[in-house]
């Protein structure tokens, strides 16, 4: 009992800080390469309304960052204070590659961030823009090590195991990293990362159409314009992630069968299989209640044919299901979080053609509320890929119980709750800083944290950092 | 041939992880001073200009946190399963002392209420000495022995509690805050700089006295670590330590007199460091978790090793130079006159 509550928190534990962390990498991953976009097209244009977006948001990175690189150093050592049985026969193979990903990704973010932010006067134009890319370089390249040893931890390839020590060692680097579910693992959290900032500026940009509306005053031109880039955004990728996640589906259903059954809560093996819309599955009792389903449906979606066979959990020895009643609703979540950012994509494509993008509360109204949009679907996305790993560490080979470190619960029990308190409070301050960020509007002439720093070192006083308005400041605003 | 990359690589390895883990001690030992001398400098405007002389670099010196972890992950996965489960609560306790100083330092220059401003102000501070005394904490109980049988660790959760791991906490702690005053000595000037240099002084002095107690406690915890300091051809190779000390001592001394020296005293206890931390290999070596894991017992398989290390060899000394880049980018004087401009 108490062996199998300490293996529950040391799950619950990883899963609450890594469900915590995974937010913020997304963040800058999206942020970093808005921020390239919005100063390249600065740098190439010369139209301010760029570098005025590119500061405003500048200021959300810089929290966002830190956030993200605190909570990632907690999970560098947690794998070794929760998991370390696994560490240390995963560790050949995972560990170089987190130790590359630290490498080439972490010290080229960290190393260019300080000249992104509190650089632009002191190392000139160019050098910033080619800072500002580094970072968000570094950004991707983190992506692609993390994702790579998870896929690898999901679709296992070019190992031995050792007979002795039971470690995986490694056969053939080539065939770890670029193993079968990485390559659509990647593009499909790669889009997701950049929906979920697309969702954010286009709610930000929404809340202030909508105030400037309620004042009865036309929205400043940086609102417009980011409102515009964001739709774009919603428009175009959405549609390609929805595409994105169906090839991931099939490359599931290929190599983790009993993943596609759990989270389709199907229980029978079959051909034309129908596709469950709402249902309740029972792990105790081999089904699914309640169910309202579409026929045919599930063997078109999974198998792209009507005649298709789709697993069934029951095909799967009881000890090796994943807990199915989570991932149904983590998955179904997902895709319809995924749907609707499609149709405020499309809807946004005919309101931009009508020449009404901005004079369509309702629009805007949905895009307020679609804001946290992105990271939810991203975190049901993950609980589902995640949850449906299980009951394996390493997909097939290495059991989650085999897994877990010699912790005793009473340890663990007050970490966890440590852990609660802190990110708590952490999230709750930065919750705090970035919606009073939000709240101000982005305008001609913002500034960012480079300017900052005066009015931090002088301390009481207010300086009032606006630099001579530029030519298109105040203006009419006509794009 | 196998044979002798069996024996190398990790040699080689702990060379790189000991250099890792020294340049983190280094980089985030003086902002976590700074953080720990919010005691003594409860100004304000002071306190702002001593965040601002990191807030540019900060996530680059954390980074070397997780570099540790990951290449001790990678590369000494024995170790690394072994280490982590043993120090569990002062790990974790560190680890969250990082986050809740790490997101003060923007957190402290965005909130607006003074409430919230001494809040964050408090968990920086706090955050920072939590999070040195444990890494004293984790540094004196691995140099004491960890209890490990079969590569699993068969300790209690308290065996960290001990009055030689709790004096390491106490010795880290006033060892960072000597790096941060004097790095502050060098990078401030006025009222801020003469307060360092004041502060160093007593620093200094208190810094002595606990790297003598250490090195006189080290060698009998156990007999092996005694022997190096006994037998004849290791005695060779540690004599010129102690006498380095009373050396770079002696130097700190007096560029913390000389009123127009101010990089001195700084690299006067980097060097301090140096020879602290070298001290502790050498009464460790050759194991990774004392008193039973050598390296090589620790290691992962050549192929791992020889993986990471031919990346390693074109990214480190890469990754260095853009660092020193961003700190060439920073440097000079700070000052409530003077800015990021």
């Amino acid at each position: 009992m108490f062996g199998l509550s300490a293996l529950f928190l040391a799950r619950f534990q990883f899963a609450f800080t890594v469900g915590f962390h995974i937010v913020f990498p997304a963040f800058s991953i999206g942020l970093a390469a808005y921020l390239a976009v919005l100063e390249g097209l600065w740098l190439k244009t010369g139209r301010s309304a760029y570098l005025d977006l590119f500061k405003y948001w500048l200021k959300v990175f810089s929290v966002v960052f830190g956030m993200g690189v605190v909570s990632g150093l907690v999970m560098s050592y947690e794998f070794g204070t929760n998991w370390s049985a696994f560490s240390q026969k995963a560790g050949p193979i995972l560990g170089p590659m987190l130790a590359y990903e630290v490498m080439t990704a972490f010290f080229l973010e960290a190393g260019f961030l300080g000249v992104m932010m509190f650089g632009l006067n002191r190392v000139g134009k160019g050098l910033h823009f080619a800072a500002t890319c580094m970072v968000s370089i570094g950004t991707l390249i983190s992506m692609s090590w993390i994702l790579s040893s998870n896929s690898w931890m999901q679709t296992p390839r070019g190992y031995r195991i050792d007979e002795a020590t039971g470690r995986f060692l490694p056969v053939d680097w080539w065939q770890i990293v670029f193993n079968p579910s990485f390559p659509y693992r990647i593009v499909h959290m790669g889009l997701a990362a950049f929906l979920c900032v697309a969702f954010i500026v286009a709610g930000v940009a929404g809340w202030h159409l909508l105030k400037a509306r309620r004042e009865g005053r036309q929205a400043s031109e940086q609102v417009r314009l980011m409102f515009s880039m964001a739709m774009w955004m919603a428009a175009i990728v959405s549609p390609i992630q929805v595409l994105a996640g169906d090839t991931q589906g099939l490359n599931t259903l290929e190599y983790q069968p009993a993943k596609i059954a759990a989270l389709e809560g199907d229980w029978e093996s079959e051909s034309r299989a129908p596709e469950i819309l709402f249902g309740i599955p029972d792990m105790e009792n081999e089904t699914t209640h309640y169910k309202i389903s579409i026929p045919y449906m599930g063997s078109l979606i999974l198998t792209h044919s009507l005649n298709g066979k789709v697993p069934g959990l029951k095909d799967f020895p009881k000890e090796d299901r994943a807990y199915s009643p989570l991932l149904f609703f983590s998955f179904r979540i997902m895709v319809a979080l995924g749907m609707l950012m499609v149709l405020v994509g499309l809807w946004s494509l005919y309101l931009r053609w009508k020449g009404k993008l901005y004079d369509t509360p309702l629009l805007h109204r949905i895009a307020l509320f679609m804001s946290p949009a992105g990271f939810l679907a991203l975190l049901c996305g993950w609980i589902t890929t995640e949850v449906g790993r299980q009951p394996f560490t390493v997909y097939g080979l290495l059991r989650t119980s085999d897994s877990v470190s010699p912790i005793a619960l009473p340890s663990i029990a007050t970490s966890m709750i440590a852990f609660i308190v802190v990110y708590f409070i952490v999230f709750m301050g930065g919750i705090t800083i970035l919606l009073r960020t939000f709240a101000e509007e982005p305008h001609p002439g913002e500034h960012g944290p480079a300017e900052d720093q005066p009015q931090r070192a002088a301390g009481t006083t207010q300086v009032s950092h606006q630099p001579p308005s530029s030519p298109t400041a105040g203006a009419g605003m006509a794009e | 041939m196998t044979e002798t990359a069996g024996f190398w690589l990790p040699v080689v390895w702990a060379l790189l992880a000991a250099t890792a883990i020294f340049l983190y001690v280094c980089l985030d030992g003086f902002d976590l001073g700074i953080g720990i001398l919010f005691l003594k400098e409860k100004d304000h405007d002071h306190r702002n200009l001593m965040v601002n002389t990191v807030a540019p670099v900060w996530d680059g010196n954390e980074t070397w946190m997780i570099f540790g972890g990951a290449a001790l992950y990678g590369v000494f996965p024995v170790a690394y399963g072994t280490i982590l489960p043993a120090l569990y609560l002062p790990i974790l306790f560190m680890l969250l002392a990082l986050i809740l100083r790490g997101v003060s330092f923007e957190f402290r220059f965005k909130s607006e209420s003074p409430m919230s401003q001494f809040f964050w102000d408090i968990s920086f501070c706090g955050g920072s000495i939590v999070a040195a005394f444990m890494q004293g904490i984790i540094l004196g109980t691995l140099v004491q022995g960890i209890k490990v049988e079969n590569n699993v660790f068969v300790g209690s959760s308290f065996d960290w509690f001990s009055p030689f791991s709790l004096f390491c906490g106490l010795a880290v702690v006033i060892g960072y805050a000597l790096l941060g005053a004097t790095w502050l000595l060098w990078r401030c000037e006025g009222e801020l700089h003469d307060t360092m240099r004041r502060i160093s002084f007593t620093l200094a002095g208190l810094m002595l006295v606990t790297i003598a107690l250490v090195s006189v406690w080290t060698p009998m915890l156990h007999a092996t670590y005694m022997q190096h300091w006994l037998d004849m051809p290791q005695l060779a190779l540690v004599a010129p330590v102690p006498v380095a000390v009373v050396v770079l001592a002696a130097t700190l001394f007096l560029g913390l007199r000389n009123p127009r020296s101010h990089l001195l005293p700084f690299i006067a206890t980097l060097g301090l460091f140096f020879l602290c931390f070298s001290g502790l290999g050498i009464n460790v070596w050759p194991y990774i978790v004392p008193p039973t894991i050598t390296i090589w017992q620790a290691s992962s398989p050549p192929e791992s090793q020889t993986f990471l290390l031919v990346g390693t060899m074109f990214l480190l000394p890469l990754i260095l130079s853009y660092t020193a880049y961003s700190y060439y980018v920073f440097r000079g004087k700070m000052s409530a006159e003077h800015h990021y401009h």
